[in-house]
């Protein structure tokens, strides 16, 4: 059981954490283990450790339990061991942080502890704490807290750059605001040229870089045939190789085999976050391209591929997330609220096919479109799929492509020119000769 | 109820889908069960023999409905017809088909029993008398295909009951009947 000398973290239903207004992630690791140097204090087992910009947090996802750690407690970080020993176990960074007299963290604490951050997993540690002294050095929670104070105390928040401007240059009237556009001009264009200097030599190192990338993709995909048992060392370095890879946006097949990167299952969890509202509203089910669409303008920037998307999704067979991928038989692929079976739009789309003018002349798409709340696609896939369950049967015509209630099913072929009182063939002909 | 000169259809011909060849399997196993029963008691009303795919069949439309078969689905009924043995396809095209509204071998059995009614043993008759005299007026046998009343006296023949015999001409091919 966790001990409680970290303050909580709220997770979302998907299992991410809450952020606090303009934190970010920086770093993920998987595996890590958080211990106390106080014997007390029982230590944190085998959680998700993300660093933000403001906190450290430690997030176990079989319990959805999450804790954190203020960087602003922080007093320093040592780097990991280099040693004999340390070679052979798991790598270590200690943190010290300051804390309360009876033992909690604490931002202004009298006293200090030491946390040990064990890495289990296969993670890089240097990388994590470069990570992290850059994290402590922007001191970004700072930024917010004195943002915020500001807002509440004056009505206009004034940039500082702007006021040590008035103090450099003497804006008066109309010629100052006309100075301070200039300026403003200048320095866009400059830092324009210079971002597209980096992208034009980035163009032509490009077509290397993907050269380089595949020839490395092929030896991981030969190598990892033709070994059988690869040891712990070879499968370090392969691990290092896929993460590599995956970051310049190839994703090689051996890890598709493997349960996916890192990268996939948070941005999995973060999808099945942010798509319950627009399943909400638009009746259960989003064709995924809507989806795509739809996240990626949300996002803003670090858009996703339609590759990722589909991936994202995949995985939401291995964890407990209310919405699935289905694909139709036609090729259509849909995000579906698993709360709406389809049962329910079966016996609505019945009840419409028994209505005296669907009886006369059946139900079209569009018909059903309307009567459901969906997108005239998604429910030509539903009436196909009612179709395929012997529930309706289609008549194509020159008119079109529509469907009526199956009567087949109520035809006695012993004698086929009975009918069966009370049931929908019955109903379907009272309706046939009112008409005439 | 709705009538194709006196044949008297059933309630379903009026039902859109059931002129469109179905793709659910269970569906469509119904579909061409039903366009079996009705080819067959339609022929059989209108003493209909053969069905050519390249002209009009008045049972593969409904004006009333605005809607007819498909080739492809009136290709599939009728092959149904020819997997039972209910109908044999008359050219290597599969554009004429036979249809059996009774078998032959059930043919035969009507000749006979016909026979063995009226007192026919020991006597002969011509086909033309079987297929427009007055004998055979009322009965299934009027109207009968040529073909198909050879093929089943032939029947008849093998199980000597039966014995054919050419005439001068073709009009002349006559039976005669033992008991």
């Amino acid at each position: 059981m966790a001990a409680n000398w970290l303050p909580p973290v709220s997770l979302t239903a998907s299992g991410r954490p809450v952020f606090l207004p303009g934190e970010v992630e920086r770093c993920l690791l998987p595996a890590v283990d958080l211990e106390s140097e106080n014997p007390g204090l029982a230590p944190f087992h085998s959680g998700l450790l993300v660093l933000t910009s403001h906190r450290l947090l430690w997030i176990d996802e079989q319990s959805a339990a999450g804790f954190a750690a203020p960087l602003a407690a922080v007093v320093h970080a040592y780097p990991p061991k280099k040693s004999i020993r340390s070679m052979f176990a798991s790598p270590r960074i200690r943190v010290q942080v300051s804390v309360s007299p009876d033992g909690r963290i604490a931002e202004d604490g009298v006293r200090s502890e030491v946390i040990t951050v064990v890495m289990r997993g296969k993670n890089d540690p240097d990388a994590f704490y470069c990570r992290l002294l850059e994290v402590l050095r922007s001191r970004q929670w700072e930024a917010a807290a004195v943002a915020e104070h500001r807002n509440t105390d004056s009505g206009i928040a004034e940039p500082p750059m702007a006021a040590a401007a008035r103090v450099r240059m003497p804006v008066v009237g109309v010629s100052g605001i006309l100075r301070k556009e200039q300026e403003l001009w200048e320095s866009t264009d400059k830092s324009l040229q210079e971002a597209f200097q980096d992208l034009n030599a980035l163009m032509s190192k490009a077509k290397d870089m993907v050269q380089l990338a595949e020839k490395m993709r092929l030896k991981l995909l030969s190598s990892s045939s033709a070994s059988g048992n690869a040891d712990d060392e070879e499968m370090g370095s392969k691990q290092e190789m896929q993460d590599w890879l995956l970051s310049v946006g190839i994703v090689s097949p051996v890890t598709k085999e493997s349960a996916g990167a890192l990268y996939h299952q948070q941005l999995s969890r973060e999808l099945a976050d942010f798509v319950k509202l627009p399943l909400e509203r638009a009746g259960g089910m989003i064709a995924l391209v809507d989806v795509y669409c739809l996240f990626n303008r949300a996002r803003g920037t670090a858009l996703i591929s339609p590759d990722d998307l589909l991936q994202a999704c995949t995985l939401w067979e291995k964890f407990d997330v209310p919405v699935m991928l289905r694909k139709f038989d036609s090729g259509v692929m849909v995000i579906q609220s698993k709360a709406r079976r389809d049962e329910e739009v079966f016996a609505r789309i019945a009840s419409l096919a028994q209505k005296p003018d669907a009886l006369r002349t059946g139900i079209s798409p569009s018909d059903a479109a309307l009567t459901l709340g969906i997108a005239p696609a998604l429910a030509k896939e539903h009436l196909l799929t009612a179709e395929s369950k012997g529930l309706l049967c289609r008549d194509v015509s020159p008119d079109g492509f529509r469907f009526f209630i199956n009567l087949f099913t109520e035809i006695d072929p012993i004698d086929i020119y009975m009918i069966k009182n009370n049931g929908p063939a019955h109903v379907w002909s009272s309706a046939l000769s009112l008409s005439g | 109820m709705q009538r194709l000169g006196d044949f008297k259809l059933p309630h379903f011909f009026n039902y859109p889908p059931y002129f469109t060849l179905q793709p659910v399997r269970e569906t469509r196993e119904k579909q061409v069960q039903l366009w079996k029963e009705l080819i067959l008691d339609y022929c059989r009303s209108q003493k209909i023999f053969v069905i050519s795919l390249e002209e009009d069949f008045p049972l593969f439309s409904n004006p009333v409905v605005e809607r007819s078969l498909s080739h492809e689905a009136r290709q599939v009924f009728l092959a149904a017809l020819v997997n039972e043995g209910r109908a044999e396809w008359i050219d290597k095209s599969h554009k004429k088909c036979l249809i059996l509204w009774l078998r032959i071998q059930d043919w035969a059995d009507y000749i006979l029993n016909f026979v063995k009614e009226n007192g026919f043993e020991d006597s002969v008759m011509t086909i033309e008398d079987i297929r427009f005299g007055i004998e055979t007026r009322g009965t299934e046998l009027a109207g009968i295909d040529r073909g198909v009343l050879l093929r089943a006296l032939k029947l008849l023949e093998q199980k000597g009951k039966a014995a054919i015999f050419k005439g001068t001409s073709a009009d002349d091919e006559g039976v005669k009947f033992s008991a």
